[in-house]
C-alpha cells in the first residue's frame, strides 16, 4: 500500500538535484546558498519550460491571428490561471502580470492612490516595510497632499497590532503592510490586520514578496483588497511578478502605464481602455517570464507549500538555535512567528567583513540594510547580516555557516 | 545530456577572488582595525571633513591641522568596517608630516590601486606598505569601503564638509583630483 504523500519524508537530497546551480563549487568550496530572500534559484524543469518556449511557441500575443501567435497566446493565459490557482484568486482577470512587486505596489499607488487619495487624507504603513512599500506611498503622498502614518514595532520585530489599530481614523484610506519582514523574517498578522481596516472600510494591500515563496497564500481567505508578489523568489524568472486586485477596485483604477494591448480604440480624441487584466499590461508583457513563472509555481505546488514551509521552519529553527550559541552574537528579530530569515550582527564586526569571509568559504548570504533602513534605524544597526532560506537548503548547510562565522570570529578575536 | 549540462565546464572555477581575499584581511589590516592610530578629533584642527557612504554604513570624521602646506597632526573616529577603518588608520599615520601635495599623490595612488589601474607589483608608486589593500581590486563592493579615507582627506584637503564613495561619488567613476 502506498503511504499518503503527506506521510513521505521531505527528501531533500532529491530535490537539490533539480536545481543545476546547486552543486557548484564557489572559492574551491561547495556553494552554500543563503541569500534566498533576495532571489531563489530556479529548477532546470523550469528552465527548459523557457526554452521550450522559445523554441516552439513564441510570437507576440493577443495579436495575429497565425498559429504561434495563437499558441503563445494560450500559454500566457494559462500562466495566468496557474497564477490564480497558486494564490486562490477568485477570477483569472484579477491576475496582473507586472515586472515584480515593486512595479506591482506602484501600479496600485499610482494608479488607486492618484486617482483616490485627496489632501490630507491618511496611508498607513509599517516600520517593517521594505522600500518599495514606502517610496511608491511618499511619492504619492507629495503628488496628492496625503499623509503616512507608520505602525510600529516591538523590541523582538513583532508588530504593535494595538498601535495599528489606533491610527485608523476618518480619513486614513488604504492600509499597506508585508505579510513576512525581509529584513527580520517576522510573520505580520495579516488577516487581523485585513480585518481591522475592513471595519473602518479602508482599502488593504499586502507586499506578499517574501510570504509567497514559503506560505500558502489565499487572498480570498486574507480577504485582501490588492497582493503583490515576486517570480524570481519564488524558482521562476527575474522581470516577472504579479498584482492581485478584486476585481471592482482594479476596474476603477486609472492604468498605469499607456500603450498597446491595453486600449479597445483610440483616436486622437479619445481612447478607451481595455476592461482587466489587459488595461494594466500595456505594450508586449514579458510573455516568455510568464509562461516560465507557471511552471515554476507548478514545480512548488506538486512539492506543496506546507511540507516547503516545515522544512524552513526546521532550519530556520535548528540555525537560530545553534547561531545563538555562539559568544558575541545577536540575533535581530525574535518574533514568535517567523519565515525563513535569519537576521544577526556579530558583535566587533562589520556585516561587510562577515559577508567577504563567509563567501570565502563559499557561504552566500546578504549583507546591509536589504532595502529596508527604517528596520535598521529601529534597531539601531547600520546593517546586518542576513542568512535567509529555501526548500532546498539542508542542516549541513546551516552546520556550514555556523562554521563560517566561527572563523570570522577567529579572524577577527 | 540536458542542454544546461553545456554550461558545466564554465561552472567549475569560480571566484577567483579567493586568494586575494584571503591576502586582504591580512594581520596588519586586522591589528589597524583592533587598535586604529590617531583615533579622535583634534581639538586645533584647521580643516575637517566628513565621509559617509549611507548604503554600506561606512562613516568617518576626520580632522586635520595644516601648517602651510605642511600637515602637522591628523585624527579620525567614526564607524565603519574593518577594511574602511584599517585603510583610515593607515592613511593617517602615512600622511602625517607629509605636504599637502604628496598626500594628493597618496590620494590618487590609492585609488589606481584600488581599482586596479595602478600595478603597484610592477609600477612605481609611493604607498609603503599600503599596498596591503591591493587585493580589494577584486572584490568590487568593497573598493568603496577601502576609498573613503581617502577621498575624505581629499574634501578636507579642498575644505569640503562631506563626502562618499556611493551613488555619485562612486570612486570608479569619478576622478578626486579636480573636482
Amino acid at each position: 500500500m502506498n503511504a499518503p504523500s503527506e506521510k513521505v519524508a521531505f527528501d531533500v537530497a532529491r530535490i537539490r538535484q533539480d536545481f543545476p546551480i546547486l552543486d557548484l563549487k564557489v572559492n574551491g568550496k561547495p556553494l552554500v546558498f543563503l541569500d534566498n530572500a533576495a532571489s531563489s534559484q530556479m529548477p532546470a524543469r523550469v528552465m527548459d519550460r523557457w526554452v521550450r518556449y522559445q523554441s516552439s511557441q513564441h510570437a507576440n500575443i493577443h495579436r495575429a491571428v497565425h498559429y504561434l501567435s495563437e499558441t503563445a497566446t494560450a500559454e500566457y493565459e494559462a500562466a495566468r490561471r496557474k497564477l490564480q490557482a497558486f494564490i486562490n484568486a477568485r477570477e483569472e482577470r484579477e491576475v496582473i502580470f507586472t515586472s515584480g512587486t515593486t512595479e506591482s505596489i506602484n501600479l496600485v499607488a499610482h494608479g488607486w492612490g492618484r486617482k483616490f487619495l485627496k489632501a490630507g487624507d491618511e496611508i498607513i504603513l509599517t516600520t517593517l516595510e521594505h522600500h518599495s512599500n514606502i517610496v511608491p506611498w511618499q511619492m504619492v503622498a507629495e503628488v496628492t497632499g496625503a499623509k503616512i502614518r507608520v505602525a510600529p514595532i516591538f523590541d523582538n520585530g513583532e508588530l504593535d497590532l494595538a498601535a495599528y489599530e489606533k491610527l485608523f481614523n476618518s480619513r486614513t484610506q488604504i492600509a499597506c503592510f508585508t505579510q513576512v519582514s525581509n529584513a527580520l523574517g517576522t510573520i505580520n498578522p495579516v488577516k487581523e490586520m485585513v480585518a481591522i481596516a475592513r471595519k473602518h472600510g479602508v482599502v488593504t494591500l499586502v507586499d506578499g514578496a517574501q510570504a509567497a515563496p514559503h506560505l500558502k497564500v489565499n487572498v480570498q481567505a486574507l480577504d485582501c483588497d490588492f497582493y503583490a508578489f515576486s517570480g524570481h523568489k519564488l524558482c521562476g524568472p527575474t522581470g516577472i511578478g504579479v498584482l492581485y486586485g478584486k476585481a471592482a477596485l482594479l476596474e476603477a483604477m486609472n492604468p498605469f502605464k499607456g500603450g498597446g494591448d491595453m486600449i479597445l480604440s483610440v483616436t486622437f480624441e479619445k481612447t478607451t481602455y481595455a476592461p482587466i487584466p489587459a488595461k494594466f499590461e500595456a505594450g508586449t508583457p514579458p510573455i516568455a517570464a510568464a509562461i516560465t513563472l507557471g511552471a515554476a509555481v507548478d514545480y512548488l505546488s506538486e512539492i506543496g507549500m506546507a511540507r516547503i514551509a516545515a522544512h524552513e521552519t526546521n532550519l530556520l529553527d535548528y540555525a537560530t538555535a545553534e547561531v545563538s550559541r555562539l559568544p558575541g552574537l545577536r540575533v535581530i528579530g525574535t518574533a514568535e512567528k517567523k519565515a525563513a530569515v535569519l537576521s544577526f550582527a556579530i558583535q566587533g564586526v562589520h556585516p561587510h567583513d562577515v559577508g567577504t569571509l563567509l563567501n570565502e568559504d563559499g557561504v552566500a548570504i546578504r549583507t546591509g540594510h536589504h532595502c529596508a533602513q527604517p528596520v535598521m534605524q529601529r534597531f539601531k544597526v547600520p546593517a546586518t547580516c542576513r542568512a535567509s532560506f529555501a526548500f532546498y537548503n539542508t542542516l549541513a548547510e546551516v552546520d556550514a555557516l555556523v562554521a563560517s562565522i566561527q572563523r570570522v570570529q577567529k579572524v577577527f578575536g | 545530456m540536458r542542454w544546461w549540462r553545456r554550461y558545466s565546464e564554465c561552472r567549475k572555477s569560480l571566484g577567483s577572488a579567493m586568494a586575494d581575499s584571503r591576502n586582504l584581511y591580512q594581520e596588519v589590516i586586522l591589528d589597524h582595525n583592533r587598535k586604529p592610530r590617531n583615533w579622535g578629533v583634534l581639538a586645533d584642527a584647521t580643516h575637517k571633513s566628513e565621509g559617509l557612504n549611507p548604503l554600506c554604513g561606512d562613516h568617518i570624521y576626520l580632522s586635520l591641522k595644516l601648517a602651510g602646506s605642511n600637515i602637522e597632526a591628523v585624527r579620525f573616529e567614526g564607524e565603519s568596517c574593518a577594511i574602511c577603518k584599517a585603510s583610515a588608520s593607515m592613511m593617517t599615520t602615512l600622511v602625517k608630516g607629509k605636504s599637502q601635495q604628496d598626500a594628493e599623490q597618496m590620494v590618487n595612488e590609492f585609488r589606481d590601486m584600488a581599482t586596479g589601474k595602478l600595478d603597484t607589483s610592477k609600477e612605481p608608486h609611493h604607498l609603503g606598505r599600503l599596498t596591503v589593500f591591493a587585493g580589494v581590486r577584486d572584490l568590487p563592493t568593497r573598493v568603496k569601503c577601502a576609498i573613503l579615507p581617502w577621498h575624505t582627506l581629499h574634501a578636507a584637503l579642498h575644505s569640503l564638509t562631506t563626502t562618499s564613495t556611493e551613488a555619485d561619488a562612486d570612486p570608479l567613476q569619478t576622478p578626486v583630483i579636480g573636482t
